[in-house]
């Protein structure tokens, strides 16, 4: 006998991100999931944003990683509440994981929440934690091809920051290539060309998540 | 295997990483889509008072991240015990395509060439290729 099914196999997931989401509405929280390689600078540009702003919104931030506490600990040294998730070896978080943490985030006193996935550019994208931005960073060293290679992830961010900026007078990036490859797979995203080292762009893309933020809020 | 406090915990006996006798690496992405997939079919199998499932009918997009061989290879280990343990999995594979953003014009999705057909303007919005879900499942 045969069963029709027609469902998402991810929908177990996909109704705990509506959850979160529904939570994070109500308590008025804007919330970013910020997706990219190991080492492309997730944490550095969650400093830099929170340097930015945290005198004028109250942010928390919820760190995944497969292990260690190191992410937490620096955010934790800025005096900003962090919340680790170690996956145990799972390449995403999850919207349960998320959920989970949340016991450990006091939404009453958080106006940005910024959730820092776990380093990967191919898992994260198949799971909603109920954010309202994806966010993801790519950065100079990855090379210009990556958009042609990672399709999934650069068609579905909302916002894209292209790290290490300074570093490009030793890198053979072109620019155009990459810009091409992200404007057919995404001409309506956010693209923020910045260094979280020098501090050059951030301010732009400040400004634009203050704005966002705004708008949806 | 073990109950696991949600459906989307990864089971504590299995390793991050698994080879098998073949040489295949199946990595724990798919272990929490086999997990979720199991469970859906043993939801829709356990309804309909079925006593085994013989097949599980999947589609999936070109770039949704989903390995077929690595699904089977954990689904063989998880399915053990319930009633979808030997269930044969089928995956049927929708392309990836684009609906170019300046006349509408749908096309496939091809490394290095989306170039609008029509018009030859770059890419436009991913309209497939990223489904996952569960056509059907067949159980006696």
């Amino acid at each position: 006998m045969k069963i029709q099914v027609v469902e998402n196999v991810l929908s177990a997931n996909e109704q705990i991100a509506l959850e979160n989401r529904r939570l994070f509405d109500e308590k008025g929280v804007f919330v970013l999931n910020f997706m990219a390689a190991p080492g492309a600078g997730k944490t550095s540009l969650i400093e830099r944003t929170i340097e930015a702003l945290r005198h004028r919104l109250r942010i928390s931030v919820i760190d995944g990683d497969v292990a260690s506490t190191i992410d937490a600990d620096r955010i934790a040294r800025l005096g900003i509440p962090a919340v680790q998730i170690n996956t145990g070896g799972a390449c995403h978080l999850d919207a349960n994981m998320v959920r989970s943490a949340l016991s450990k985030v006091s939404l009453d006193e958080t106006d940005l929440l910024f959730v820092e996935n776990v380093g990967n550019l191919i898992c994260p994208t198949g799971f909603a934690l109920g954010e309202h931005l994806k966010v993801m960073i790519a950065s100079t060293p990855e090379g210009d091809d990556k958009p042609y290679k990672y399709p999934g992830m650069f068609s579905v961010v909302d916002v894209l920051a292209l790290n290490k900026v300074d570093l490009l007078p030793l890198l053979e990036f072109r620019m155009d290539y990459f810009r091409r490859g992200v404007e057919a797979l995404n001409p309506d995203v956010a693209f923020f060309p910045l260094s979280c080292k020098t501090g050059k762009g951030v301010d732009e893309w400040v400004e634009w998540l203050v704005a966002a933020r705004s708008k949806l809020g | 295997m073990t109950s696991a406090p949600c459906r989307f915990s990864t089971p504590a006996r299995l390793p991050a990483v698994l080879i098998d006798s073949a040489g295949r690496i199946a990595t724990v992405h798919e272990l929490a889509v086999t997990q979720s997939m199991l469970n859906l079919a043993l939801e829709h199998a356990e309804r309909a008072g079925a006593q085994r499932i013989t097949h599980i009918n999947l589609v999936v997009g070109e770039i949704a991240s989903i390995v077929d061989d690595s699904v089977q290879f954990y689904f063989d280990f998880i399915s053990k015990d319930t009633l979808a343990e030997g269930a044969q999995l089928s995956f049927k594979r929708l392309p990836a395509r684009f609906r170019c953003s300046a006349c509408g014009q749908e096309f496939p999705l091809r490394d290095g060439n989306w170039i609008c057909p029509a018009c030859q303007r770059l890419g436009g919005e991913v309209i497939s290729g990223r489904e996952f879900y569960m056509e059907s499942i067949e159980v006696e």
